[in-house]
């Protein structure tokens, strides 16, 4: 059984007009192409969000400082959010599930090819539309203006009669169209891996990293349309006279509160889950040793996707609901760093006893694990309500889903980086220079976001755009700041070593890492078609199989 | 299109939790037992729509072209004619009791679920309207049985969401 791409000889060919390579990457269906179109495409954002991030340590370097005005610091902290959630991560993690999903099934596309490109267009230009809100928003103080609400954009505040103008509805519309396309791939994923597999591919056999993508759009499906319903109503209340969220009229403004975070919770998860996936896939390799315990990793994944979904209220302890909703919301939000902490110990599980091979996806990846676990940690802390009440609204929350998301999240992306770029380009990153970026940014961030807890518990509110010189509070805001910058130099490396190497790094071949799963088993980048002949496997681990015929998997499974 | 659905059910999920949530809360305005006037006949129409659709993808499967667009343009007609009474009962509505989406929070909820739903039926409509023409054209067989039935999920998940809607409004509402 051959999987490799077919030779043909003495072809001879001229070089293409680079107006026609941008024609076929502008209306590619591949997945393939549609998967790096993505990921370049929160690459870019990554930048432009961070540096707003920048812009807000900066002026919060010191009290009473006046680098930015209060309105650009709200409208800096409202597009860092928003820019970050939807089109920096979920661009990324939807392309990298769009790139491997079908190679690591055996399938040569996606279920809907045409959905796929046509869900990415929806998103790119969701995110344009959202930047566009700089030139032609109209904020609260009259020149055109970016989003200033929060990326929540609690009522009243997004309400006509408190965010004049335009710029709310830019954050509004930019994100219900983006959401049409994060459901429309989802929808594909779910299509493909329910209907694609290769012969011999039961769902028990399918790799961890399909199965979690596939749990990730059934969330998204749930998760995401809460979020277009609730915009829907704003539309309807800032444009027709509607009052969905309007006191005045007898409606509430916590009815916002609980349709956004029932997307906002859920939301939080769709950007976890894919991130579990790279590690499922990543640690084993790097252990050399196989996932411990694969079925409860799926049982795990699919019990937190059901039991995120009834979490969200955790955000809202503070806004006066009744004792049992809260004691409810407290206990299922800690019921779901259960299957959490499971999924935790199965990989250091499936560390233990391995030869570890400190190579650079390892390294983000053991980053990541301890990071994660910290992070997890003070979500359950706060997960007290009577805690929360204390924490809410402080630096405290910040540090906490800043370390999920930057020192888990974050982490686990740079990890597939350097794990699957060998495949999609066939040079492999450079070392040196990816050790350099995990060094930097590991200082980088145990310097801000571990420092960060303090002037939360300290007292320091969030949103503000200064404070009052208070004792202690300086000096953390400024390590803080500090720490940003190096994370800053650390994601320059990380750039530079993305862009040197596609020309520079050494050639990669069709197995660097000597790994176990399909895509592996197809050149380097893989041809368009992905698979000569479809794959037959066995077992979890087709490509050990195919390495070790005297002892295959198919045997023990 | 079974995602699909479950994503609908989701949003419209919302909208109807908003509406219940702020059933019997408006603080002015007409109130639903005073301006309602349960839609029986609309409603048969477009379950009997289901009905109608059901058995045109039947006949396609046997081969029956003729009858599937027979039933099909039934389908069509009777779902326009439900969208044409939720237009008549909204002008009542706006016109003789003076109920709009800015008038209280009932009118907010209402319009907008029954508009949300609404606008699901123009939409399905609008795709039936183009199987019509392709069917007309002679384009449509038995081998396109397998998206027929696609488009009818969609069509029941519609007249399903109505079920739904016409309980909670007309009957649980007031």
């Amino acid at each position: 059984m051959s999987t490799t791409a077919i030779a043909i000889e003495n072809l001879q060919s001229t070089a293409k007009p680079w107006t026609e390579t941008l024609h076929d990457w502008v209306t590619t269906v591949d997945h393939k192409r549609l998967g790096i179109l993505y990921i370049l495409y929160g690459l870019f954002y990554l930048l432009i969000a961070g540096c707003e991030a920048l812009i807000i340590r900066i002026q919060l370097t010191h009290a009473h400082n006046n680098f930015v005005s209060p309105q650009v610091f709200n409208r800096m902290f409202t597009m860092h959010g928003t820019t970050m959630i939807f089109f920096v991560v979920m661009p990324i993690l939807f392309g990298f599930a769009n790139y491997l999903v079908p190679l690591m099934i055996g399938a040569r596309d996606m279920a809907f090819p045409r959905l796929n490109a046509f869900s990415f267009w929806l998103t790119a230009l969701g995110g344009l539309l959202l930047y566009f809100s700089f030139l032609g928003g109209n904020g609260l103080y009259g020149a055109g203006n970016a989003p200033d609400v929060g990326w929540w954009a609690y009522a009243p505040l997004g309400a006509k009669a408190f965010s004049p103008g335009h710029s709310t509805d830019y954050w509004t519309i930019a994100l219900l169209v983006s959401g049409f396309g994060s459901v429309g791939t989802a929808i594909n994923i779910i299509a493909t891996v329910l209907c694609m597999r290769c012969p011999g591919m039961h769902l028990g056999r399918m790799p961890l990293l399909p199965w979690l993508n596939f749990v990730m759009a059934g969330m998204v499906l749930l998760a995401i349309t809460p979020l277009t319903a609730a915009q829907l109503m704003l539309l309807v209340d800032r444009y027709q006279g509607g009052h969905f969220f309007d006191t005045q009229a007898g409606g509430s403004a916590t009815l916002w509160m609980h349709f956004f975070w029932i997307f906002g919770h859920p939301e939080v998860y769709v950007l976890v889950i894919p991130a579990f996936a790279f590690m499922s896939e990543i640690i084993p390799v790097f252990s050399r040793k196989p996932i411990f315990g694969y079925p409860v990793m799926v049982g795990a994944t699919v019990a937190i996707g059901f039991v995120s979904m009834s979490v969200w209220a955790h955000h809202m302890f503070t806004v006066g609901m009744n004792s049992y909703a809260n004691s409810f919301f407290a206990i299922t939000t800690m019921c779901v760093g259960i299957p959490t902490g499971i999924k935790i110990f199965n990989w250091i599980g499936t560390m233990w006893g391995g030869r570890i091979q400190f190579k650079t996806p390892m390294l983000f990846s053991i980053g990541f694990l301890g990071q994660f676990l910290v992070a997890g940690l003070t979500g359950i802390i706060q997960s007290a309500a009577p805690v929360d009440w204390q924490l809410s609204l402080s630096y405290f929350v910040v540090a906490h889903f800043h370390y999920v998301i930057v020192g888990g999240i974050v982490f686990a992306i740079f990890a597939a980086f350097y794990y699957w770029y060998p495949k999609v380009t066939g040079r492999m990153l450079s070392e040196t220079l990816g050790k350099w970026h995990f060094w930097l940014f590991v200082i980088g961030f145990h310097m801000t976001f571990d420092i960060m807890h303090i002037p939360g518990i300290l007292g320091m509110p969030r949103r503000i755009y200064t404070y009052e010189p208070r004792p202690g509070w300086e000096a953390l805001n400024l390590i803080v700041t500090i720490g940003a910058f190096i994370q800053a130099a650390a994601i320059l490396v990380f750039v530079y070593n993305l862009v040197i190497s596609y020309w520079k790094g050494a050639k990669a071949g069709n197995d660097p890492w000597d790994a176990w799963t399909l895509e592996w088993s197809v050149t380097s980048p893989p041809p368009a078609y992905n698979f000569a002949r479809v794959p037959v496997v066995a077992s979890r681990r087709p490509l050990w199989d195919q390495k070790h015929p005297e002892d295959p998997d198919s045997i023990y499974e | 299109m079974a995602s699909l659905i479950l994503a609908e059910s989701a949003i419209f999920t919302i909208f109807v939790v908003a509406y219940l949530f702020y059933v019997g809360k408006s603080l002015t305005g007409p109130t639903p037992g005073q301006v309602l006037e349960t839609p029986v006949f609309y409603t048969i129409c477009l379950l009997s729509s289901s009905l109608t659709m059901h058995v045109a993808g039947n006949f396609l499967k046997r081969g029956k072209e003729g009858a599937f667009l027979t039933l099909w343009l039934l389908t069509l007609l009777l779902g326009g004619l439900f969208l044409f009474g939720t237009g008549q009962e909204w002008h009542r509505l706006i016109y003789e009791k003076g109920l709009t989406i800015s008038t209280n929070l009932f009118g907010t909820t209402y319009y907008s679920l029954v508009g949300l739903h609404a606008f699901h039926v123009t939409a399905g409509l609008l795709m039936l309207l183009i199987v019509l023409i392709f069917g007309f054209a002679g384009r449509v067989h038995r081998d396109q049985s397998g998206r027929i039935e696609v488009l009818s999920m969609y069509w029941h998940f519609v007249d399903a969401v109505w079920v739904v809607v016409f309980t909670v409004v007309y009957i649980l509402g007031r």
